[in-house]
């Protein structure tokens, strides 16, 4: 007759007591300080086959062939950024954390002023030469213009119609200079052909959008562009939807985007946070971190490129293949100097 | 026995109870998804409780959280009293914190103690005007609240979002410009050392005054009275003499102008610049901190702590499981403890009933 009740107590009981056990135990494993490394992602999180993706992948990368131990944290924005970065900061065994995005720029430059001992770095950091950088941080910039600016030469290369286009995500200076690079490089290629250019929205919201994306592609292919090249996060994957549909060329952006529309993606400009982070893994383990400065991947760095492999090869002729590398290495030697704005 | 009340009888007793058991539970039910992933349970619910209030920093941070959550609480909490479904708590707090920080932005110079006030009341009326409008129009032409309240957040997002992006905005950055360092409040850790990192601020304090005033003004005060007896039966309120239209847009705009408070959280004590995606459903975490505080101001304060722990505990056990399991485990707690208020009252109730019969056998 007490049936109900007595169930309830039983459950209390049980996780009562399962509490008090857990609250005599202790917390975290123990390793050895400073060993492991610390990520928080951008909001976009894990999962967005784009930018978050690719830093998640360096750090697989130095778990492989390293045998870094990483821990990780996707923040859903606001005030969470700066607790994540310091929530890894203050574990003993976390030596080095990332901040993955230009928008931690604020947050991980305080945090890192107050853990001296660590050491800190941060994908696309909107880098102010007149303010000193702590000297335990490090700035990791790309230059993704002059990626956009060889994808712009193949798009350039290869349009029937004359007419291409580009999408971004967040109208900001960091997509601004995506553009300014795609479009130098379709007029470096072919002055005559004009590129439509489409924005998916002014705030964060844009990067995850594929809607939205969707909408902006199908509306420049249906004005006759041919090809389109998006640097937009998330809403990108509506552009390949459209691609799809419309069975037009899409070029991805910094990742191989290949298998989001297998036969439709022309290339992707590839901008490889991945080698950025394995890289500054490897050299903080090597004891050669070198905070306070800026440190850029361009295409000498081979911190961005052009996917050329065996799935796109076959859409992509020689000819127009040869002429990129050949422009590639225009750029590497300073012969031409892709515009950022 | 007979003729004495069991000790579970008492309502006050029930009220603490009932929470309590209902959050045991939930931790229970998330304690099966932990298991899914291949997560330990009770090694992840003890980095929970241990890094929120185990350590200062984490009760700092946890005081941090909870600080907005009474805010839009207390202002959903108000207008429900008057019968009200106040939606909008997200777009009131936008548009306060917003104006606060414009406000603040163009007051350099201006001493503290005048510097500290301007901006709090720059909040209110940022809030206020965002309550204002869908209470006058309920009150006026019928409007529902609800439909108003709901696209005033689309507004007060997209003007916000429109503003911080093209107008005020510091470049390659989603914020506003700073504001005037006499504007800032506090932070915790500033006198108390324990504190050390954690943007728990003294606007907690204006929170708790918050509270303390809407108990004041809805069980104290003749307004108050004519604002229940409007939630409660608006044509007793007409007949007995008492204005509906009056006290509807009353408490929207009080409601509003509280939520718009969250500003001295986030832009006066933390930031100090407006960022945009600050709130992440602050306004919308603020019905169910309502529904749970039994829309009772120091109801109010409890439910915020709990869901002020969630929050931050949400982010501290994210390095072990992944974020969409956090989403869960949060939500999961809210319906748990929202729902079962009956189920638990009517489980008590039949044991009590039961156990008078075979003492009366």
């Amino acid at each position: 007759m007490l049936k109900g009740f007595s169930v309830v107590v039983f459950v209390v009981l049980i996780a009562s007591g399962a509490f008090l056990f857990e609250s005599c135990g202790k917390g975290q494993p123990s390793a050895a300080p400073n060993s492991e490394v610390g990520l928080v992602f951008d909001v976009g999180g894990r999962g967005d086959k784009s930018f978050n993706d690719a830093a998640y992948l360096g750090l697989q990368m130095a778990k492989d062939s390293l045998g870094m131990k990483y821990q990780y944290i996707e923040p859903s924005g606001g005030s969470d950024r700066e607790s994540a970065l310091r929530q890894l900061a203050s574990q003993k065994s976390i030596g080095l954390i990332f901040g993955v995005g230009f928008i931690f720029t604020d947050d991980i430059t305080n945090v890192a002023k107050d853990f001296p001992d660590k050491k800190f770095a941060c994908i696309d950091y909107s880098y102010d030469s007149t303010k000193a950088l702590p000297k335990n941080l490090i700035a990791i910039e790309f230059r993704e213009n002059e990626g956009s600016f060889l994808v712009g030469a193949i798009a350039g290369l290869m349009t029937k119609t004359e007419k291409v286009g580009f999408i971004g995500g967040m109208e900001s200076p960091l997509i601004r200079k995506f553009q300014a690079g795609y479009e130098a490089g379709v007029k470096y290629v072919n002055p005559k052909c004009k590129v439509l250019v489409a924005y998916a929205g002014v705030t964060g919201e844009a990067f995850k959008n594929p809607a939205k994306g969707k909408e902006l592609a199908l509306s420049q292919y249906s004005q006759g562009a041919d090809i389109i090249y998006h640097a937009s996060g998330v809403t990108g994957l509506g552009v390949f939807e459209a691609a799809r549909e419309m069975k037009k060329y899409a070029i991805g952006v910094d990742m191989d985007q290949w298998n989001e529309a297998p036969g439709y993606v022309l290339t992707s400009m590839v901008k490889k946070g991945n080698v950025a982070v394995y890289d500054i893994i490897r050299e903080w383990k090597d004891g050669k971190f070198n905070g306070g400065t800026a440190e850029i991947f361009g295409l000498r760095d081979d911190g961005v490129d052009f996917v050329y492999d065996k799935n796109n090869k076959p859409l992509i002729p020689e000819s127009v293949y040869k002429q990129v590398d050949g422009l590639r290495n225009d750029i590497i030697t300073g012969k031409i100097r892709v515009p950022t704005q | 026995m007979d003729g004495k009340k069991h000790w579970l009888e008492h309502p006050a007793t029930q009220n603490f109870l009932i929470p309590i058991l209902a959050v045991i539970l939930s931790f229970a039910v998330g304690a099966i998804f932990i298991l899914i992933v291949g997560q330990n349970p009770l090694e992840v619910y003890s980095i929970l409780f241990s890094q929120t209030l185990g350590t200062s920093y984490g009760v700092g941070q946890l005081l941090f959280k909870t600080t907005p959550l009474i805010f839009a609480g207390l202002s959903v909490a108000l207008c429900f009293r008057a019968g009200l479904f106040n939606i909008g708590a997200e777009g009131q707090l936008q548009m306060g914190a917003f104006v606060t920080a414009l406000v603040g932005m163009y007051t350099f110079g201006v001493p503290a103690f005048l510097e500290v006030p301007l901006l709090i009341l720059a909040g209110m009326v940022g809030g206020g005007v965002w309550g204002f409008i869908p209470g006058y129009l309920k009150a006026k032409t019928g409007a529902h609240e609800v439909i108003n309240t709901i696209m005033l957040n689309f507004v007060a997002a997209a003007l916000v979002s429109y503003f911080v992006t093209n107008v005020y905005n510091v470049p390659a950055t989603v914020h506003t410009p700073p504001i005037a360092p006499t504007g800032r409040l506090s932070r915790f850790d500033t006198v108390f050392a324990g504190f050390a990192g954690s943007p728990v601020n003294f606007s907690i304090l204006i929170a708790l005054l918050a509270a303390l005033f809407v108990w004041y003004y809805i069980d104290r005060t003749r307004y108050g009275y004519e604002l229940r007896v409007v939630g409660l039966n608006p044509k007793a309120a007409e007949y007995g003499g008492i204005s509906v239209s009056k006290n509807i847009i009353l408490s929207m705009t009080i409601g509003g102008a509280i939520a718009g408070l969250v500003g001295t959280n986030f832009v006066m004590g933390y930031k100090y610049y407006f960022e945009e995606g600050f709130s992440t459903g602050t306004g919308f975490m603020g019905i169910a901190v309502a529904l749970l505080g039994n829309n009772n101001p120091f109801g109010v304060i409890l439910a915020a702590l709990l869901f002020g722990m969630l929050e931050y505990g949400g982010l501290v056990i994210n390095t072990m499981v992944p974020k969409e399991l956090v989403s869960i485990l949060q939500a999961i707690v809210i319906i748990f403890v929202i729902s079962s208020n009956k189920i638990f009252r009517r489980i008590l109730v039949n044991f009590l009933k039961k156990r008078t019969l075979s003492i009366n056998d």
